[in-house]
């Protein structure tokens, strides 16, 4: 069976966390780092379960800093 | 089967669009304003009107729109940019003019404005975002705001008896003849952003296509002023305020 695997790469600085694009995911794969914080001071966002990720870009599509960008490949 | 087999340009599905620039935008953070700047971004080059279009950046929030999308922008005094759209685009007939509100230009200073282009059937693209509040100046209450609604000038809530109903401009616009299509969207889900882009990309073919005004409302959230995280806005934006703006089509010729 095909299985289809995505992977969202973060634009760190951009990213103002808020949270949007984690209750979004349909997958829990994204969440907010508990302590770490960008330049701005934001917690920023992260894969915590990348494996899980299937690029559906609903992410990227909520996403109001456009900090996000999805990739989707289907693996035979 | 890792990371580095899927990060390939000719994977992408979702990326920031090109129309946009590198420029760290202002708004607060889950702030609709960035996910309808996107949308714009992404319509005017999938149309191929990079060099055709002029924006006019509003007052409020959104004042600053010059600074993301990388194409031509005038910015009108509070209220007046729809008279200033009608200006650029009957001179630049070939010209695809849009502007970009927020509910207190166009729904309070502007209404004149709005109501005067749209009967004039000017061929313009309007989108509104409603967000049922004054954002930039400390979230006091717009003719938008809900009946009961919170605001830093109804701390008891919006007394209708005393400030009167929320206006549905939308509603209003619809009457005109010169209207050629009303539409109101959300941009709270992925699927929401989709409709949404479909209606701003009808709005803009409209405007080049000389068929007369035509208005997206975008109902949004505003978590600054709503007292809220971004999550808990689109909610209650969800339960309060779509049964007062319920979306959908109200007019498309």
């Amino acid at each position: 069976m095909a299985k289809i695997k995505g992977y969202v790469e973060v634009d760190i600085e951009r990213c103002k966390g808020c949270d949007l694009c984690v209750a979004a995911c349909p997958e829990d794969v994204l969440e907010l780092q508990p302590r770490e914080v960008n330049n701005k001071g934001y917690h920023y966002v992260y894969l915590k379960n990348p494996d899980n990720c299937t690029g559906c870009a609903n992410c990227g599509y909520i996403c109001p800093d456009a900090c996000l960008t999805v990739y989707r490949k289907k693996f035979a | 089967m890792n990371e580095n087999n899927i990060v390939n340009p000719e994977n992408i599905v979702y990326k920031k669009p090109k129309l946009m620039n590198d420029n760290y935008m202002h708004y607060c953070l889950g702030c609709s304003h960035g996910v309808v700047h996107k949308i714009i971004a992404e319509v005017i080059e999938e149309l191929g009107l990079e060099e055709k279009t002029i924006g006019i950046a509003p007052v409020g929030c959104a004042v600053f729109a010059y600074n993301y999308i990388d194409i031509d922008w005038v910015e009108a005094a509070h209220g007046r940019a729809p008279a200033v759209a009608t200006a650029i685009k009957r001179l630049n007939p070939d010209k695809m003019v849009f502007t970009y509100q927020g509910d207190g230009d166009l729904a309070a200073i502007g209404t004149a404005e709005t109501i005067h282009a749209c009967n004039r059937g000017e061929n313009i693209a309007i989108v509104f975002i409603n967000n049922a509040i004054y954002g930039m100046t400390g979230g006091q209450m717009a003719p938008t705001t809900l009946p009961n609604m919170k605001t830093s000038t109804t701390p008891r809530g919006r007394d209708v008896r005393m400030t009167g109903n929320p206006i549905k401009i939308l509603d209003m616009l619809v009457q005109l003849n010169g209207v050629c299509f009303a539409t109101r969207h959300s941009v709270h889900t992925a699927a929401a952003v989709k409709k949404a882009k479909k209606a701003i990309k009808h709005a803009f073919e409209n405007a080049m296509g000389g068929k007369g005004t035509s208005i997206v409302e975008i109902v949004s959230t505003c978590n600054a002023g709503w007292k809220m995280t971004p999550v808990e806005a689109n909610n209650w934006m969800v339960e309060n305020m779509f049964p007062m703006y319920p979306l959908g089509d109200l007019k498309n010729i």
